[in-house]
């Protein structure tokens, strides 16, 4: 049995096994709406989400299977001060498979140490986030035909968006991956992340000025600056606009940049750019969901 | 100054000169009936100074806790008065409730009886992260 707690328990032959599944069920979406008839998905939501909740969920009713679970702490016995380790043992006894959100880092851990079924870890504070990695590298992978030989800038909060760090240690493994950091100094790479990167002798540059590199990006990943992550409401105000993207910002980039964000978002990109070929965040919303359904297959080992 | 030889226990030797003490309460040898020597700033050729800890009983001690607070240390195994084992430290891979996480968005914050488990992530560097949150210990 195994779980599913950082990308990086992922291999890349494992990863391009789920983007093949995926791409597989896109195309034959009929073939799958039976294989996990019977099963059971938990989803222990201990913070609140819509895209991962709501994806998780329509992943294993379109494999045919059954959900159930809760999506506020306050819903669950964790009120009443129920460890995770119980609840994870708890939730065994019901279900086949638990996806977990949590806002500790490492509950999902704790879960996959005490449940009897596989968990996927589906957000732990601002550290893992390890489906929405795999929904990034599908979503790159559709677009480009590749997940190598790219350059691939990152937008906005580097400090805290933990999409980015998993993103970056995927996509780490690669060849001829060329890393552009656009950032304010207050929101740059954490130092741990930079070291993967100094450690495998990749290329990367850190700057303040999107304009100036965007001519050469492939992709670009924008985030958001999240209210939630920040102690002080005074820095959040300060930084929170610091880079948006607007239509004018895409004059010098590439014809065929793929522009990128987990969402939600809330002013880093102006809705006048939805509608540009380039714009791809509301087809990432929608890959997560058949990863998602690949990602169950493997850990229920349904064929 | 005079301590008397052991016939049987153990001598944890070569220990970095100020870290006797912190290896005495670690290793929980102040909970021990027996005689235990605590000798501080002797002469080493090698090191200039170190501490050295004599233990008069057949005990065990933790080598991980050991290796990680001063791997330099060793441990001289002591029977009838002779030295019949010489271990050498090593950083331990894994790490059981020795060092706490300070990351107030650990798991381990909230829920205290979890085990606080630390990874040795960079040998060359000795750097311990935490198993659940990854985040970088601070030398104890």
């Amino acid at each position: 049995m195994r779980s599913l707690i950082d990308i990086l328990d992922l291999n890349t032959d494992e990863i391009s096994q789920l983007i093949d599944k995926a791409n597989d069920i896109i195309a034959n979406p009929a073939k799958y709406s039976e294989k996990c008839k019977g099963k059971k998905l938990a989803t222990l939501f201990f913070e609140p989400s819509t895209r991962t909740r709501l994806s998780f969920e329509a992943a294993m009713y379109e494999l045919g299977g059954n959900v159930l679970g809760f999506s506020a702490a306050q819903n669950s016995s964790a009120a009443k001060g129920e460890s995770v380790a119980d609840t994870a043992k708890t939730t065994s006894c019901y279900a086949d498979i638990i996806a977990m959100r949590h806002p500790k880092e490492g509950a999902p851990l704790v879960a996959a140490m005490n449940a009897s079924v596989p968990v996927i870890n589906a957000g732990d504070g601002g550290h893992n986030h390890p489906t929405q990695t795999l929904t990034d590298l599908l979503t790159i992978y559709r677009e480009k035909g590749r997940l190598d030989n790219l350059t691939v800038g990152f937008c906005g909060d580097l400090k805290f968006g933990r999409t980015v760090h998993s993103l970056i240690s995927a996509l780490s493994r690669y060849k001829n991956i060329k890393f552009v950091l656009v950032s304010p100094e207050e929101l740059k790479l954490p130092g741990y992340v930079k070291d993967v990167l100094t450690a495998n002798n990749l290329d990367f540059v850190q700057t303040t000025d999107l304009d100036s590199v965007m001519p050469e990006l492939d992709i670009l990943y924008m985030t958001r600056v999240q209210r939630e992550r920040f102690f002080n409401e005074e820095d959040y105000l300060r930084l929170k606009d610091s880079y948006i993207l607007y239509p004018e910002r895409l004059n010098n980039a590439k014809s065929d940049l793929s522009i990128m964000h987990p969402l939600p978002r809330v002013n880093e990109i102006s809705v006048a750019i939805d509608d540009d070929p380039r714009a791809c965040y509301f087809k990432q919303v929608l890959n997560g969901k058949f990863i998602r359904m690949a990602l169950i297959l493997k850990l229920l080992e349904v064929e | 100054m005079k301590i008397d030889s052991i016939k049987n226990g153990l001598v944890i030797d070569h220990i970095t000169a100020g870290n006797a003490m912190k290896i005495y309460k670690l290793l929980g040898l102040d909970s021990l009936d027996c005689r235990v020597a605590i000798i501080t700033n002797v002469s080493s050729k090698k090191m200039g100074k170190k501490d050295i800890i004599k233990i008069d009983d057949d005990i065990v001690v933790d080598t991980d806790i050991l290796g990680y607070v001063d791997p330099g240390a060793t441990v001289n195994v002591i029977k009838d008065e002779v030295i019949v084992e010489k271990k050498n430290l090593e950083l331990p891979e894994k790490l059981t409730n020795v060092i706490k996480c300070k990351n107030p968005r650990c798991i381990t914050s909230t829920e205290q009886e979890l085990p606080q488990i630390f990874k040795l992530t960079d040998k060359e560097n000795q750097v311990y992260r935490c198993l659940y949150c990854e985040t970088k210990a601070k030398k104890a």
